[in-house]
């Protein structure tokens, strides 16, 4: 198997590559071109047949999420993509977004081709200030060029493409979240049925899908479905991004196709900085349960990451060497979720405020060990039992730090202090004036 | 057997069939079997934010409809049931009951542990709950939450943000049910809170210069706050804890002292079920009963917080008599002989008991009048009325029973109000029409927030035309009306002559149902009674033609010396057609005066005999849709009701009563009706439209109708609820605020020849041009007492140099 298989990031390295003139010269836009010949419903089937699996977490096969939609009706039908990367670790839709503008703009196009939409959305993490002035001077020049607005490349089919940029909330890269909010509502998780697909963005049918699943799109409809599920394994096709971060010696984006092991990732990445060994690591994201170095082997595909308790969640590879204190680590997250929950169901808003009071106790060396036990419970209450898979993936970490490192917790309430010195994990150096 | 919309499930064993579309937790209930829920309320839209229902569900699926139980536990009041869907609750699944405990727990770590001086304590849902299914000691042990308390979300109803579970009944109900969403969540996670637009809580506030873009037609209560609607102490009472609190109860009583008692509102035509909550002889709070065909499970915060002036410090205890041209209090004895004495000298008398009667209290009138005193004037309108509504009234009213019912309001095809504004004067209607979607169309010179909530149209109609476009309709084969629609005309049809005649012709030429919703909660029993000149109970008419004099008539006539005694009811004279005429006219007439309180009329009475207010007896009320609505004596008390007093007072003239039983008025009409020959009923009225006024130059036409709260006698003693009502304004439109060189904000002057009241403007673009709106009788615009003008009346308008002084009461 080639280790690396660089397709969305192909570009990244081009000189100015996020102008349209590179995009162009690299090829861009050919597929749009390609995709305008053929009859919508071909371009659906394309996809469908290629396996692609959503990239933004759950992995929900594209092109059956678009045949969902029901029949036009001749009222409008919207494509939002789903820009509101905010989990910490993932970060591979920001440095896409950054690079590539064009790769994204071409796929919302040829998927509004394929859905009918003649209006789609990019909902963009309002951070991240940079990537929206980049989307907005790539919609610009795509417009200009006529790749956007009346007529798409001389044809008769038209779209508008906004760029919307949130206010800086987690919840909104939940979909039903994302839509109250690009409708200018509270971002808060919607009663489901109806789905998206039904009733989704103003009450119409609505595909939403993340930034690296519509930029695969053109790549698919360019080489083909077979050329696409070339890569990757039987269930998990194709070629993904995949985010190395923490304490590995060249962190960053690796493209490779699904399947790949994070032993051979480390390989490529230069293994765990340099004098250090690998402790744990998060597999799709903080969301995901962690991982340590026994599972190393496992493909990271969808299915194979599930079988070994995990998710692929968004490839996200976190790394933890052993300096790293899981109770701090854990702490953090808990901090996260606890400032991100949407606060509308009970489970999420009150369990995640209690973890992170009975974490920070702990870390700060004040825990007991009847802790242990809230943190056994509150997990249980929260999975399963909150309104949206936010709330689900919460206590993700917790729950797996406990199984793998449960003897440090006991060691931080045994001894009333954190056993680390948290500068051996700094990846920066601290100066003392 | 399933019916063809109905859907068989199983929940806890137990087979149920419910209609398609009904929830689990409902279905459940059908079943005897309470799922603990906070957030899910039947009136309100789903959220399933709680999590408190969590359910074990499996349903058929696949071809051969196999049973596929669902990974985790479901939320039983937003998923609706299929069929063969099988249920477990927490009374057969260990997996459920888990559920809900661990999410009882969760609830609870950030409530304050303040029960013992909760208002909530003893009649709370989260208490309840935690008493079933909670753990005896909790778990938490860190800091809870904690905010600055309480909150006023208006001048009434009062915020404490720890109770709160953030279940979102209120703000639900707010969007929902009356459309005034004055209160929104805000912030996030375990800060999530209930507010209003607080830039202390939200740590911005909107600049001056986009706040000043905002429609400021939008109305403010007096203190400049946003207007909150008529409707929101509800939220008071479906909050499943304490966090909203009403102002005027908290910490003033324990749920379980209290003793309540179902009672009927007094303070309007709907005849909503209340609950009366007493405790050692006093009202301490009213809450909605649940009715399911009249107000469901709402009421106005008129009918909910308006009962202190039952028990105002005015309240008589004894009669009054007056002696060397004082009212001083008097023994009964002497005050009935008094008032024998006036009644029997006079040669001519006539009877104004007013609108807020009971139905066993009207029949009492109809006798003391007709009877005792031999006289037909008679007339419980006491405020604008005409001869046209008069024969109206019993041409197509009286003796009717129930007719057009809420329920066939609100689901009829269309619904035309003509001298009627749906909210103000309709208060809890305008609810029913909003949850049931009703296609609406006003006749109307703008469209008021009802209208313009309900997502109605507005034909625009100068006040006072309404006959002219009833008139055009009657005529107009082609017109809008469908079979069907119900046209509601409302008592502010007076004021356009040929209203009730056109109206009438207009539903019978397109075949529209025709319903009179008055404001009073008494004027429909007082006409089944026969409180008009010439109509007898039951709606027979007095073919004699002994007819007596209307309420017009009977004030002209004592004002110039040709009456020489009235009876006076409950009733205001800044209420009545001519308030500067009827001051002068009970001024000349002996005046005998049953009243609760020192009221308007008192001072000009010779004779005060205290009656009780509706919470000291029992009675009939009979509500728009001539439903009866009797209600039992929540209070044990002294007081004597109007009949009770009226028998006394016939006594003392040599004649004898037969009243009703309190409460069973329906039947004393009813033998009434059985006893009297065939029935003859009032011919249609046949009055042609007037002509449209011509206007001068600085001359134009009022417009106006009394907001569902203001200075109403019903609402003394209030003050909060006065804090909350919107600032009275004068609408008018562009051209004419233009004409006048005026800007939105500035000060008014609505003149006639009497006076003038000036107010602040709001300029309205959906205004007719020519037309002024003033509410009737807000604080500072009392417009019957100021300009001794009503709607479709010539007034002068002209600006007011800012600081001149208020409008005159």
């Amino acid at each position: 198997m080639t280790a690396l298989m660089p397709v969305l990031t192909s570009r990244w390295a081009n000189e100015r590559s996020w102008t349209l003139e590179a995009y162009q010269a690299a090829g861009g836009y050919q597929a749009l071109a390609k995709a305008l010949t053929m009859p919508p419903e071909e371009v659906l089937n394309l996809v469908k047949e290629s396996g692609l699996r959503g990239r933004g977490g759950a992995g929900f096969p594209a092109g059956m999420k678009w045949s969902f939609l029901p029949k036009p009706d001749g009222g409008p039908r919207y494509l939002v993509v789903n820009a509101d990367e905010s989990e910490p670790g993932t970060c591979k839709d920001v440095p896409l977004m950054m690079a590539d503008p064009h790769g994204l703009i071409e796929g919302a196009i040829i998927t509004s081709y394929a859905i009918g939409c003649h209006s789609a959305f990019i909902y963009l993490r309002g951070e991240v200030v940079h990537v929206y002035r980049r989307l907005l001077a790539a919609v610009r020049e795509a417009r200009q060029a006529g790749l956007l607005g009346e007529s798409v490349l001389g044809s008769d089919f038209s779209l508008e493409l906004t760029v919307h940029a949130g206010a800086g909330a987690y919840i909104c890269g939940e979909e039903t979240a994302l839509l109250d909010s690009l409708e200018g509502r509270r971002g808060q998780p919607r009663l489901k049925p109806p789905f998206p697909a039904v009733a989704g963005l103003y009450a119409r049918p609505t595909v939403v899908n993340n930034v690296e699943s519509i930029a695969s799109v053109p790549w698919i409809v360019d080489k083909g479905a077979d050329w696409w599920k070339s890569f990757g394994t039987e269930t998990s096709t194709g070629v993904a991004i995949f985010s190395l971060s923490g304490h590995v010696a060249r962190p960053g984006q690796y493209e490779a196709p699904l399947g790949i092991t994070m032993r051979q990732l480390l390989d490529l990445a230069g293994g765990i900085r340099p004098g250090h060994e690998l402790k744990f690591w998060t597999p799709g994201g903080s969301s995901t349960p962690m991982f340590t170095a026994a599972q190393l082997d496992v493909p990271l595909d969808y299915n194979s990451v599930s079988a070994a308790g995990s998710m692929l969640g968004t490839r996200a590879l976190q790394c933890f060497d052993e300096t790293t204190c899981v109770v701090r680590a854990v702490s953090r997250w808990m901090d996260f979720y606890a400032h991100e929950s949407c606060g509308k169901c009970t489970p999420c808003r009150e369990g995640t405020f209690w973890l992170r009071a009975v974490m920070r106790r702990i870390e700060a060396g004040q825990g007991k060990m009847e802790d242990l036990q809230i943190l056994e419970d509150i997990p249980k209450s929260i999975v399963g039992r909150a309104f949206c898979p936010l709330g689900d993936g919460a206590p993700s970490s917790l729950v797996s730090s406990l199984r793998f490192f449960r003897d440090e917790y006991v060691q931080h309430i045994e001894l009333g202090r954190c056993p680390y010195d948290h500068t051996a994990s700094y990846l920066f150096q601290v100066v003392t004036p | 057997m399933t019916a063809p919309d109905q859907v068989t499930c199983t929940i806890d064993g137990v087979e149920v069939a419910v209609p398609k579309g009904t929830a689990i937790i409902r279905a459940a209930e059908e079943v005897g079997i309470m799922i603990p829920r906070f957030c899910d309320h039947p009136l309100l839209q789903p959220v399933a934010a709680c999590r408190q229902c969590l359910v074990d569900v499996a349903s058929p699926a696949g071809p051969e409809g196999k049973l596929r139980a669902f990974p985790k536990p479901q939320p039983a009041c937003a998923m609706t049931v299929t069929p063969g869907m099988v249920v477990s609750t927490q009374v057969t699944s260990p997996a459920a009951k888990e559920a809900q405990e661990q999410v009882a727990e969760l609830i609870l770590i950030n409530h304050p542990l303040d029960c013992p001086v909760c208002d909530k304590g003893g009649e709370c849902p989260l208490q309840n709950q935690a008493m079933a299914t909670g753990r005896a000691a909790s778990r938490f042990t860190e800091p809870k939450n904690t905010f600055r308390k309480p909150l006023a979300l208006t001048p009434q109803i009062l915020l404490d943000r720890e109770r709160c579970v953030l279940c979102q009944r209120c703000t639900r109900f707010a969007m929902q049910i009356p459309g005034d969403p004055f209160i929104a969540l805000q912030m996030r996670g375990a800060n999530q809170q209930i507010g209003r637009f607080d830039p202390a809580t939200l740590g911005f506030a909107v600049p001056p210069d986009e706040l000043a873009d905002q429609s400021l037609s939008d109305p403010v209560t007096p203190d400049g706050e946003p207007f909150a609607g008529y409707f929101a102490g509800n939220i008071i009472q479906i909050c499943p804890v304490g966090a909203l609190t009403s102002a005027a109860y908290r910490f003033r009583a324990r749920p379980f002292d209290l003793v309540s008692t179902e009672s009927v509102a007094e303070h309007d035509a709907n005849g909503s079920t209340i609950r009366v909550d007493y405790r050692r002889g006093t009202v301490l709070r009213r809450l909605s009963g649940n009715d399911p065909v009249v107000n469901q499970e709402w009421i106005s915060d008129k009918d909910r917080f308006g009962f202190r002036w039952q028990t105002a410090s005015d309240r008589l205890t004894t009669p009054l008599l007056r002696r060397g041209g004082e009212l001083v209090p008097a023994s009964w004895s002497a005050a009935l002989a008094a008032a024998a004495e006036a009644l029997g000298q006079a040669a001519a008398v006539g009877v104004l008991p007013g609108g807020r009667l009971t139905l066993e209290d009207a029949l009492a009138y109809e006798q003391f009048t007709r009877r005792v005193l031999k006289s037909g004037n008679v007339d419980f309108r006491a405020r604008p009325a005409n001869g046209e509504e008069a024969a109206f009234l019993a041409h197509q009213v009286a003796g009717t029973g129930l007719g057009v019912t809420f329920e066939e309001l609100v689901n009829a095809p269309a619904v035309l109000f003509a001298g009627f504004d749906p909210e103000d004067e309709g208060g809890i209607l305008y609810l029913r029409l909003r949850a049931a979607k009703t296609p609406v169309r006003a006749l109307a010179p703008f469209t008021s927030r009802a209208i313009r909530r309900l997502g109605g149209t507005v034909h625009q109609v100068a006040p006072g035309q309404e006959a002219a476009f009833l008139d055009k309709m009657a005529q107009d084969p082609a017109t809008e009306a469908t079979a069907g629609t119900v046209i509601v005309v409302g008592q502010r049809l007076v004021h356009s002559p040929g209203g009730f005649s056109a109206a009438l012709a207009a539903a019978k030429k397109h075949d529209a149902k025709l319903v009179w919703i008055p404001r009073r909660a008494g004027e429909r029993a007082a006409l089944e009674a026969g409180l008009l000149p010439g109509l007898l109970p039951g709606g027979r008419f007095d073919q004699a033609g002994s007819a007596g004099l209307d309420v017009n008539q009977m004030i002209e006539a004592a004002a110039a010396g040709k009456l020489d005694a009235l009876v006076l009811g409950g009733l205001e004279v800044s209420d009545l057609p001519d308030p500067e005429l009827a001051a002068k006219a009970f001024g000349k007439a002996k005046v005998v005066a049953l009243n609760v309180r020192r009221e308007e009329v008192s001072p000009y009475a010779d004779v005060v005999l205290p009656v009780a207010p509706p919470q000291e007896k029992a009675g009939t009320y009979i509500n728009w849709e001539g439903r009866p609505r009797p209600f039992p004596q929540v209070l044990k008390s002294a007081g004597l009701s109007d009949a009770a007093v009226l028998r006394a007072l016939a006594a003392k003239l040599g004649f004898e009563l037969t009243l009703a039983e309190p409460g069973q008025g329906q039947s004393a009409l009813a033998d009434l009706a059985d006893l009297a020959e065939p029935s003859v009923r009032c011919p249609a009225p046949k009055q042609a439209p007037g002509p449209a006024p011509v206007l001068a130059e600085d001359e134009v036409l009022l417009s106006t109708w009394h907001q569902l709260v203001d200075d109403a006698a019903g609402l003394a003693d209030e003050p909060r609820l006065a804090a909350s009502a919107p600032a009275p304004v004068v609408r008018l439109a562009p051209d004419t605020a233009a004409g006048l060189g005026l800007t939105q904000g500035e000060l008014v002057s609505v003149a006639t020849s009497r006076g003038r009241i000036v107010l602040p403007s709001v300029i309205d673009p959906d205004m007719l041009e020519g037309v002024v709106h003033l509410p009737a009788k807000s604080p500072g615009s009392w417009v019957l007492s100021s300009l001794g003008a009503a709607s479709g009346a010539v007034v002068k308008l002209a600006l007011a140099a800012s600081g001149t002084e208020e409008g005159e009461k």
